[in-house]
């Protein structure tokens, strides 16, 4: 539940820039980019396990910087997990975000720049307002998938308890063991919070929509 | 004062010179796609020419040699956009106190004088889709007004709109014209529109300013034959001007025609000429009048349009080889005298009105 909460909020501004960034630029390779930060979205998540696997190993760049900042492994760590989800829970963030700021039309931007507005205000007072609906959606999305996570975390997480365990592999672990009474209740709080989150993307989606209509 | 000259070839092409004086109201006119909105993004800041200068109140926003270029926030420009640009998420009055650049105690009363200014007192509190076209139309020219500005520009602000509401903003915005002091740059594609409420007409075409003066002058003396065209001049011939006894006339098919403003043409010169519709006169079929004997031709009426009043007679002129001319008259006249497809009558084309061109 905290890498859930942890990763959702940090894939707030993480998420918004990038969104930003793709949304206000037009570039020949951006579609290279949007592949990249969707690739998590199609790829089995044991291969993404995988290569994160290898991208935290002590003898890569990354996982050699941990160790030497922290004398910790990154991998099997919360910390490692928690970047791990960061990445794998990236386009779940950035597309609804990105379509939602691709749906305010150019001209309201120049009609605040015109009113005096600058860049920065232009974007707290009209664009995030505007876009809310898109940003709730990014944040519920990223929240319920770092929940559910499975393959990553196990490629990666090890399945260490009150470090690395995570709710579906627990729901694992459960059945594994017959404990059907724990499995069940805990597979029925996945399945809640999945309704509730869909039930909220879409009525997001229906406001973004109205917003973007107008 | 607004002047701008501005020239640019990338992404297209762009040669425009235009000014404006305080308290006017200039109309850039031409078809779609001629650059009219471009030149109003330039002078808004939100595009950049690749030449020249714009300056407004003796002040400098741009120019190329000193590589001068305000930000739009720098400019204080207050612009209507053609969709209004209204922000959705904010009421009637949050959308134009975001624009008001004072004290945060006299934000709502300077608000409220806007709102009272553009008739839309009593729905501060509205969201923008609670509104009628008209109202958004009014909202965004309240918030355009908000931020003071040196200059306002109105990019088609009457596109959205429906007939009906479009000629009662006509009157509303004529009526606030007189109270700004700011010059007022429209754009527009429908020439009755900047006609009606422009005092200057600015004609321009593939991005090019053909013309710029009174809407009369540019829209029944055009310059040339590209802007006749471009102001959809109704009646253009060619002819030729020669010299009958000690005058100039222009010679027409077999018509030799009195022409007033040839002073600057010589004999034997092939010219166009143009005739405003509305300066076509009718003779009267019992009673001769003396405008008779002024450029007399007659005709066969082909083809008879009314709309609001006004009824269109289409003539096949004899001796022309069925040349076709309009003539405008009040549609009473046109039913007084009887004028059905098929009768011939007899028009005087006013000496006065005859505009030469140059070929």
């Amino acid at each position: 539940m905290s890498l859930a909460l942890l990763t959702c909020l940090s894939l707030l501004p993480i998420g918004l820039a990038i969104a930003y960034f793709l949304a206000k630029s037009n570039f020949i390779g951006r579609g290279f980019i949007e592949a990249i930060i969707t690739l998590p979205l199609v790829l089995p998540p044991t291969v993404l396990g995988y290569f994160l696997l290898v991208g935290m190993d002590s003898n890569s760049f990354l996982g050699s910087l941990f160790v030497t900042l922290t004398g910790q492994s990154l991998a099997f760590s919360f910390v490692g997990l928690w970047f791990a989800s960061i990445i794998y829970s990236l386009p779940f963030a950035v597309q609804p975000m990105l379509r939602s700021l691709e749906s305010i039309a150019p001209e309201i931007r120049e009609a605040a720049w015109c009113s005096g507005l600058s860049k920065w205000k232009t974007f707290f007072k009209i664009e995030l307002p505007l876009a809310w609906p898109g940003i709730i959606t990014a944040m519920v999305l990223s929240f319920s998938h770092t929940l559910g996570e499975f393959g990553v975390v196990l490629m990666i997480g090890g399945n260490i308890a009150g470090e690395t365990r995570t709710l579906s592999i627990a729901i694992y672990d459960s059945v594994l063991a017959f404990d059907h009474q724990q499995a069940q209740s805990m597979s029925l709080i996945l399945l809640a919070i999945a309704l509730v989150t869909i039930t909220i993307v879409y009525t997001f989606n229906r406001k973004q929509s109205r917003l973007a209509a107008f | 004062m607004l002047h701008l000259k501005i020239q640019q070839t990338r992404p297209t092409t762009l040669d425009v010179e235009l000014s404006c004086e305080k308290g006017e109201v200039l109309a850039l006119v031409g078809p779609s796609g001629a650059g009219k909105s471009t030149v109003l993004r330039c002078i808004a800041g939100l595009q950049s020419p690749q030449r020249g200068s714009i300056s407004c109140k003796g002040e400098t926003w741009f120019d190329s040699e000193t590589k001068v270029n305000l930000t739009p926030q720098q400019r204080r420009v207050g612009m209507v956009f053609q969709n209004y640009a209204l922000f959705s998420h904010l009421t009637v009055m949050e959308n134009i106190k975001l624009a008001l650049d004072v004290d945060k105690n006299l934000q709502l009363q300077y608000g409220e004088r806007l709102l009272e200014q553009v008739n839309l007192s009593g729905l501060e509190q509205r969201y923008p889709h609670q509104l009628s076209g008209g109202q958004q139309q009014r909202v965004a020219i309240a918030r355009a007004l908000a931020r003071q500005p040196e200059v306002l520009l109105l990019d088609e602000p009457f596109s959205a709109v429906d007939k009906v509401t479009r000629r009662k903003l006509y009157m509303e915005l004529s009526t606030l014209r007189r109270q700004l002091e700011m010059p007022v740059v429209l754009v527009t594609h429908d020439l009755d529109e900047a006609a009606m409420l422009a005092d200057s007409l600015c004609v321009i075409h593939q991005g090019i300013t053909l013309q710029q003066g009174a809407p009369e002058k540019v829209l029944f003396q055009p310059d040339n034959i590209a802007i006749a065209r471009q102001v959809d001049a109704r009646n253009v011939f060619s002819g030729q001007l020669v010299e009958h006894e000690n005058t100039l006339k222009l010679k027409w098919h077999d018509y030799l025609i009195d022409v007033d403003n040839s002073a600057t043409f010589s004999i034997n010169q092939h010219v166009h000429w143009t005739l405003s519709p509305s300066k076509i006169l009718l003779h009267q079929r019992v009673r001769k009048s003396r405008g008779e004997y002024e450029n007399p031709v007659v005709g066969k009426i082909c083809e008879r349009v009314t709309l609001r009043g006004i009824t269109t007679l289409f003539l096949e002129i004899e001796h022309s080889n069925n040349t076709r001319l309009q003539m405008d008259l009040p549609e009473h006249v046109a039913m007084r005298n009887q004028l059905e497809i098929g009768e011939t009558i007899s028009v005087s084309l006013l000496a006065q009105a005859i505009h030469l061109m140059n070929k």
